[in-house]
């Protein structure tokens, strides 16, 4: 009569399938794939390595319930685009793009996955699932400062800086304030690299500024040839993003430190949640974003004192690195007398204060 | 004064890549073959010096590493172009671009590495006088040696029976074999010679100037050093001249910068390559110079009849 037919296979089919996809649903749900696109090699010290210790602790310290995956080297603009789709496409649900010129790139793609969660570094433009981080360098910068101010005795400075944008000249900025808070001498003299990676011309222009007669350098670029050029011609060095003491043992006085580990950890356990939501994040000294890094031998106990006075009043709030009176190296004022400057104002500094020689080239 | 003496010290260092690969050049050219690989055979010496010299913590095996690498491929270069008689403009470039590539692929973990490079030795007791202590002895001894390769080549190619025969095979292959020369034996000990310059250029970027490994770290200078063969007429001492000159403009866009001058530094970055492009265009006015100066069988495959 009837037999096994056609129906009955399919229907015995469509009962094994939901049979066992049933038992799946109820299975822990699989890690959260969290995505990295690093604008340079990790190395041992620099902006992307401290990126990549920070996306360590956070597996760590979220073991089990994240995965992470990066991809390093990543020029900005065209290939940027191509390895955030990429990164997009394959399942993670949120992404770290860490470089100011991953901006564009990363709006791009977010509009394309609205489902998908961006976190951009050091940016300005937002989304409804883009968010943008950064930390308060200038701060450690001032600190910097007061250390360099202190130690130098040609009173001149070199800074080799990539590319000029508001985040690096806030930092220049900083730091000559922080000189000439201890030194009213000091000067500044800054070199553009237009590389946030390439050792050999940061060690180039490290090199001319030291014949220039800087002996105190620092940098806003990734690789540690500044700190390694300082070593070799015998003068001091600040070291940028890292603690760069393997490198310029004898040159680093101090270190700006980033620290990410907290804040990446608090964003992915957000995402967890289903709490994530974009934000603009500034955080320095106060929120532990910002370290200072050791004290090179060299550096006496008076000025380590001034320094860790100086920081204790900037985490409590009681110092603002860009106080008025302050003028730009043209001679104009830019803060009135006891005014601190917004965050606003920072985020389009796009002027030199006193004692930074030279004119700020426009930015790209 | 002692700004003067670091400047001239900071442009004779700079300069240095180009004098090695620019007499390597000027070798091979002169035996009438045209190797436009000078960019990548200079890559590939710096990835293989800075290789060896990372593992066996020597930067002086390291260089002799890079310019063994750099000849080697050099050789595919002669093969092609001298053995299978292709297009040698073609088969240059295709060198220059297989050289870069090949450069940054085996390099790609390398790029943080830290090395300890060749540093300037000084010399007691010499390199304290004054000004000219300095300047005289205050260098990086792959200086010295890129002033003895000079020196070297100058004598070969004017003061020796095998350099005039060189130049004879660059001049006319046809006489040379006629009178019983090996002239492809010949040129392709000159593009071996002008392949391990040129590494030995790369190996001095990669393990003295700068010691470390960025991907394409040459920055265009295999090229700078190609016109730098025409705009020095084949002649060594003025490649030493004209190498010398762009060292200083390249460094001109830091100094300038680190002066406080108030020309973008982007602008300022091209420098060296407009400096290229306007010395090539005032010499290239004149048809008959070159002409009259460059080998006579440059860049034409040589078939023996």
């Amino acid at each position: 009569m009837t037999g096994i037919t056609r129906r009955m296979t399919l229907a015995a089919l469509a009962a094994c399938g939901v049979a066992l996809a049933l038992p799946g649903a109820a299975q822990a749900p699989a890690p959260l794939k969290i995505g990295f696109i690093y604008v340079s090699p990790i190395g041992d010290a620099g902006w992307t390595h401290q990126h990549d210790i920070a996306r360590l602790a956070m597996e760590k310290n979220l073991a089990g319930k994240v995965t992470t995956k990066f991809v390093e080297s990543v020029p900005e603009g065209a290939d940027a685009e191509r390895v955030i789709r990429e990164l997009a496409q394959s399942g993670h649900q949120l992404i770290f793009t860490t470089s100011f010129g991953y901006m564009n790139p990363t709006i791009k793609v977010a509009q394309q996955f609205p489902n998908v969660h961006f976190e951009h570094a050091t940016g300005y433009k937002t989304a409804k699932n883009v968010g943008t981080y950064n930390a308060r360098f200038y701060e450690g910068r001032y600190l910097a400062g007061i250390v360099a101010g202190r130690m130098t005795k040609t009173n001149v400075a070199g800074y080799v800086a990539a590319f000029p944008i508001p985040e690096v000249v806030m930092g220049i900025n900083a730091f000559a304030r922080g000189m000439r808070s201890v030194n009213p001498k000091a000067e500044v003299k800054v070199v553009w690299v237009n590389s946030w990676f390439d050792p050999g011309r940061e060690s180039e222009a490290a090199n001319t500024l030291a014949a220039q007669g800087a002996d105190v350098l620092t940098h806003h670029t990734d690789s540690t040839a500044v700190v390694q050029a300082a070593e070799a011609k015998k003068i001091y060095a600040v070291a940028y993003h890292s603690d760069m003491s393997k490198y310029g043992p004898n040159a680093q006085i101090t270190a700006v430190t980033h620290v990410w580990d907290k804040y990446y950890t608090r964003v992915a356990q957000a995402q967890l949640d289903g709490k994530w939501a974009p934000d603009h994040i500034w955080g320095g000294l106060k929120e532990g974003m910002i370290q200072m890094g050791p004290f090179g031998k060299a550096v006496p106990k008076d000025v380590q004192d001034l320094e860790k006075k100086a920081e204790a009043d900037i985490a409590s709030g009681a110092l603002h690195p860009f106080t008025g009176p302050m003028k730009d190296n043209d001679g104009k004022e830019r803060l009135a007398a006891g005014k601190a400057i917004t965050d606003e104002a920072l985020s389009k500094m796009d002027y030199y204060v006193e004692g930074v020689q030279g004119k700020l080239p426009a930015a790209k | 004064m002692d700004t003067f003496a670091q400047l001239v010290l900071l442009s004779l260092a700079a300069g240095t890549p180009l004098v090695f690969a620019a007499l390597g050049e000027l070798v091979v050219e002169k035996s009438g073959v045209l190797n436009l690989g000078v960019e990548g055979m200079m890559l590939v010496g710096a990835i293989a010096s800075f290789i060896v010299a990372a593992h066996t913590q020597s930067p002086w095996l390291g260089v002799g590493a890079g310019a063994l690498a750099a000849a080697a491929l050099s050789t595919i270069f002669a093969v092609i172009a001298l053995t299978l008689r292709a297009n040698q403009v073609a088969t240059g470039l295709a060198l220059s671009l297989f050289g870069v590539g090949l450069s940054a692929f085996i390099g790609r973990d390398y790029s943080s590495v830290v090395i300890g490079g060749i540093t300037p030795v000084a010399i007691p007791g010499l390199s304290d006088i004054p000004v000219l202590g300095r300047l005289l002895f205050g260098h990086n001894p792959l200086v010295y040696v890129s002033l003895a390769l000079f020196a070297g080549v100058q004598w070969f190619l004017y003061r020796t029976r095998a350099g005039l025969v060189l130049r004879a095979v660059g001049e006319s292959p046809q006489s040379a074999h006629a009178i019983g020369y090996p002239v492809i034996a010949i040129r392709y000990a000159a593009v071996v010679f002008g392949g391990a310059c040129a590494g030995l250029g790369g190996a001095y970027l990669a393990v003295a100037y700068t010691p470390s490994w960025v991907e394409g770290m040459t920055a265009g200078r295999g090229w700078i050093a190609l016109a730098l063969v025409v705009f020095a007429t084949w002649k060594p001492s003025r490649v030493i001249v004209g190498a010398y000159l762009f060292g200083s403009v390249t460094l001109a866009q830091f100094q300038a910068q680190a002066a406080g001058v108030a020309v973008p530094s982007q602008l300022l970055a091209m420098l060296p390559y407009v400096a290229t492009i306007v010395v090539l265009a005032i010499i290239s006015r004149d048809a008959t110079t070159i002409r009259l100066n460059a080998p006579a069988s440059l860049g034409k495959p040589y078939h023996p009849e």
